[in-house]
């Protein structure tokens, strides 16, 4: 007995990808084992750590969470979709390295799309807005202190960038 | 002049690839439609006989590729996994089969290994598998281990595995003698490492070449190689293991094989195909690793300015089902206890026990954290006895500055003496009671008290053996481009390895810092490794690496002075240019320096042709002189006799509600001695991320078994690891520079020690904020809240 296959379209960092996915493919796994977009990362597949995160019309949700299914007819960014089209890092991207804002990076990229939806909505968090923005992913190694700085010198990275 | 790397902040150099999304942890190796998915059935019960086992419904699933169980191995897979460390006290080892043989011990222990085409068909034929079994009675808790009342394993009278006791003095006797003495009892509950990606392997039999090529999220690749080649029969020279980027460790990695380790590969052989496993959370909570579960108990005898004059200490070690990695962390718990003091008379005795639950192995901190919360908590009851300050009590109890090296007359986890190399504890104190206003806090105490806030302060001081051996070694090559390949063996998990040890291959070689790529955990560039444990790497492998570049550039030294007809002596590289000092004008690089060290009969390019036979070399002389080999590299390894001592102090200022009983921390302060720095902002990261760690072991994080041995709370859901809003918004850190004499380098190890004091500095503080004695951690809210209205009916 085989699984019945459904026609999905995702497009994802502006590329549009067709590809068969039973109904209960999850959105990480779409992404990361039929289109091969393997920076986003599942640490629980239950919602809870926040490393899947992607941007589903910009806003920030678990991937993990989603059925592919589910996703047709929206636009997906996920880590990779944050680099400029140059190849240099974005400025959540750049504010990270200059903060050592990751160590082992397995939850990094969760941390990069929330806090770049975080900052689109509110590019000038106060301190306690700054760490807030972060409050719904887990990370096991960096003690969040330095993924706070990221936060505050993102948001002046993204001002310096776009004034 | 070049500017030294070594103590500098260098940014990342890893950081660029996970930045982009473009890390490879295991999960992303094979990524293509042909990969086969394993999974696993595990026990749903904590102990059991399994009766039957029947598969007959998975084999009519579509696209299911094999199902094994015991009964399907052969030869070394059949036999239970490898003790990894065994000890002459160790009596009653016992370690688990790759797949169940007839009994279960834990939930959660495998039984039984499905492959098929993805991991969603492979989890459906998990759930088509049946096994009938006999229920037999569990064993949870040290308290029933102890009781024995019913055995995890037959054949091991008492649930022990192992009791060893070691003594300086007569810690009795002493304690018999003294002015003042205590008793205390004190527990410390389970928790885990937890990394953000759990366990994984692929594997690869390329049967072209009767080779096997192995991925796993391992903190030791060179032993998964060799237990992989021991178990699969096959020779080490047929078998790779590739560690990729790993999603974190914390210790939990550095056990192997796991069962999936040999799995993968055996069924990657059999099927001739990729094979992965990925590890999911629940999994992760109840198939990998735990620690921290002991129960202690604490005689100590002391004088009227609260000297220690004998201690004895009995503890409990629950080490789970099984016990492959020995008796490494009951052993530091017994000796790293001791911590900066002197005991003058000191006992120890533990008993490794058997229970029905997931097996216990080194955690970050790796039984240090009990250790020295045992200790901390016996210097506070001291202080409390004797109604003196917390911290002077402390202080007449250090070793001095200039009793080093100091022998503490035990023998630690590596076989050595416990013998501490250098240290200023008395100038640590001072930088913590500064650094957290500690001689300032009564006043604040009695102010905040007036409003009617409870605030408490806590302190406590830890010694950490880091860098144990065996060895680690190096490879520096310095290719004809310029570019400088280092490779060592032991693995990375977010330490930053690929940047501070290009850090120490700059400095040493003078070659330039964005020309250095650094491999680690790759057995096919480096055979010869440990791994990464005991904060170990920086010292262990910077030290390799260092040696292994200081033999490259004595050989570009070498060459060079004979291609520019200088004295080597009179020779200096910078920025990847050897000149003579003073007429840079007489200057080579040193990818040239490669291509003549490497005497070529083809040319393949424009800088090739300058070291064909035609071009180079004293017809005279043979083209490679007889001590030389051809090539630009360095090999060393570095051995030393023992570990090294880090030392530290951490403070703590918390606020408990007086309705609520929440725990608010309002100052965290760390003062932290690991010798000389190699890169600040690389251990201040790993000091912030051991603290979070510790917040989450002393206020939150337990592993919550039934009595039946269910682990009620296994997800994120229900185990609390902290975010954001758990830690304090800002960590002071202060940093004391004591160079270990052991190394080249002055290094100690960094990376544990933002863990091991949490328990104790929490209690610490929770205790000065309540005004009542703390036992047992971690403390949540409610227990906190339970503990004052037991002490208020105690009161009336």
């Amino acid at each position: 007995m085989s699984e019945e296959l459904h026609d999905v379209r995702l497009v994802v960092n502006g590329t549009t990808h067709h590809t068969q996915v039973p109904a209960r493919r999850l959105l990480s796994d779409a992404l990361r084992h039929d289109l091969a977009l393997t920076g986003t990362h599942v640490g629980c597949e239950h919602g809870v750590c926040g490393a899947c995160t992607v941007l589903v019309d910009g806003k920030p949700m678990r991937s993990c969470l989603i059925f592919a299914v589910s996703a047709i007819d929206t636009e997906i960014t996920t880590v990779e979709g944050l680099t400029e089209p140059d190849g240099s890092l974005g400025p959540v991207q750049q504010a990270f390295a200059e903060c050592h804002g990751l160590q082992c990076g397995f939850c990094t990229p969760g941390f990069l799309t929330t806090i770049t939806a975080g900052l689109a909505e509110n590019p000038c968090p106060t301190h306690d807005e700054a760490r807030d923005m972060i409050a719904g992913n887990l990370c096991r190694c960096t003690g969040y202190q330095n993924i706070v700085k990221a936060v505050e010198r993102a948001a002046v990275l993204i001002e310096e960038r776009t004034s | 002049m070049t500017t030294k790397l070594m103590g500098t902040a260098v940014q990342r150099v890893e950081d660029q690839r996970f930045l982009r999304g473009e890390g490879r942890y295991v999960d992303d190796i094979a990524v293509d439609g042909r990969t086969l998915h394993a999974a696993v059935l595990r026990s749903p019960h904590a102990h059991a006989r399994i009766i039957d086992i029947d598969v007959d419904e998975v084999l009519d699933l579509d696209g299911v590729h094999a199902v094994w169980t015991y009964d399907d191995l052969t030869g070394p897979m059949a036999e239970p996994l490898p003790l990894l460390i065994p000890h002459p006290a160790l009596t009653h080892g016992r370690t688990q089969y790759a797949l169940a043989r007839d009994e279960v011990n834990y939930v959660g222990e495998a039984i039984a290994f499905v492959v098929a085409d993805d991991r969603y068909v492979a989890e459906d034929a998990v759930g088509l598998i049946k096994v009938s079994y006999e229920f037999l009675k569990p064993v949870v808790g040290i308290d029933n281990a102890r009781a024995a009342q019913h055995l995890v394993h037959e054949d091991v009278p008492g649930n022990i595995g192992a009791r060893l006791e070691q003594n300086v003095g007569d810690a009795p006797t002493a304690i018999a003698a003294a002015p003042h003495r205590l008793e205390l009892d004190l527990t410390v509950e389970r928790s885990a490492c937890m990394p953000m990606e759990g366990r994984g392997t692929v594997a690869r039999w390329d049967a072209d070449i009767n080779r096997l090529q192995v991925w796993t999220s391992t903190q030791t690749s060179t032993g998964v190689r060799a237990a992989v080649a021991v178990k699969l029969g096959l020779d080490l020279g047929q078998v790779d293991v590739i560690t990729p980027d790993v999603g974190g460790g914390f210790g939990v990695k550095i056990v192997h094989p796991w069962p999936e380790e040999l799995l993968v590969p055996l069924a990657a052989r059999a099927l001739g195909r990729t094979v992965k496993f990925t590890e999911d959370r629940r999994e992760h909570f109840i198939s990998s690793a735990h620690e921290r579960g002991q129960v202690h108990h604490v005689e100590v005898g002391f004088d009227d300015d609260g000297r220690l004059c004998g201690l004895d200490v009995e503890f409990w070690h629950d080490h789970g089902a099984y016990s492959p990695y020995g008796l490494i962390v009951p052993i530091i718990t017994s000796t790293q206890l001791l911590g900066p003091y002197k005991p003058n008379n000191y006992r120890v005795v533990f008993e490794s026990l058997y229970t029905n639950t997931v097996m216990v192995t080194p955690y970050r901190g790796a039984g240090r954290p009990q250790g020295c919360y045992t200790m901390e908590r016996t210097m506070d009851a001291i202080a409390a006895y004797l109604g003196k300050d917390r911290a002077e009590v402390r202080a007449v109890n250090f070793i001095q500055p200039d009793e080093f090296p100091f022998d503490q007359g035990l023998i630690f986890q590596d076989g050595r003496e416990l013998e501490y190399d250098s240290g200023d504890y008395p100038a640590s104190l001072e930088k913590i009671k500064a650094l957290v206003g500690w001689d300032e806090f009564p006043a604040y105490q009695a102010e905040m008290a007036a409003v009617g806030r409870k605030v408490g302060i806590g302190l406590a001081c830890y010694v950490e053996g880091t860098g144990v051996g065996p060895y680690e070694g190096a490879h520096v090559h310095i290719e004809t481009s310029g570019k400088v390949k280092v490779a060592t063996g032991l693995t990375t998990q977010g330490q930053g390895h690929a940047t501070v040890f290009a850090q120490l291959v700059a400095d040493e070689l003078g070659c330039r810092f964005e020309d250095i790529e650094v491999v680690t955990g790759d057995t096919r560039r480096m055979p010869y490794a440990v791994g990464t444990f005991a904060s170990r790497a920086a010292v262990m492998s910077g030290s390799a690496i260092h040696l292994a570049a200081k033999r490259a550039k004595e050989k570009v030294l070498r060459i060079a002075a004979d291609a520019l007809e200088a004295d080597e002596s009179d020779l200096e590289i910078i920025a990847g240019v050897v000149s003579v000092k003073g007429s840079p004008g007489s200057s080579i690089d040193l990818g040239t320096v490669a291509v003549l060290s490497n005497p070529l009969r083809y040319a393949f390019d424009e800088a090739s042709q300058a070291a064909t036979q035609f071009s180079v070399g004293d017809p005279g002389k043979a083209p490679v002189p007889e001590d030389e080999e051809p090539g630009l590299e360095g090999k060393d390894f570095y051995s030393p006799e023992r570990a090294t001592f880090a030392s530290g102090m951490h403070a703590v200022i918390v606020e408990t509600d007086p309705l609520t009983a929440e725990i608010t921390i309002l100052k965290y302060a760390v003062v932290h001695d690991c010798g000389h720095l190699i890169n600040p902002m690389i251990v201040e990261g790993q000091i912030h991320g051991g603290v979070a760690q510790g917040i989450g072991g002393a206020l939150y994080e337990r592993m919550a078994y039934d009595e039946s041995g269910q682990l009620l709370n296994a997800s994120f859901m229900d185990f609390l690891m902290p975010y954001v809003t758990e830690v304090p918004d800002g960590i002071d850190i202060d940093h004391l520079e004591t160079p270990s004499p052991l190394n080249p380098l002055g290094i100690k190890g960094a990376g544990e020690a933002g863990v091991i004091p949490s328990a104790a500095v929490f209690a610490s503080a929770i205790e000065d904020a309540e005004g009542f004695p703390i036992t047992a951690m971690p403390i949540s809210p409610s227990e906190l809240f339970a503990l004052r209205q037991q002490r208020a009916e105690e009161k009336s």
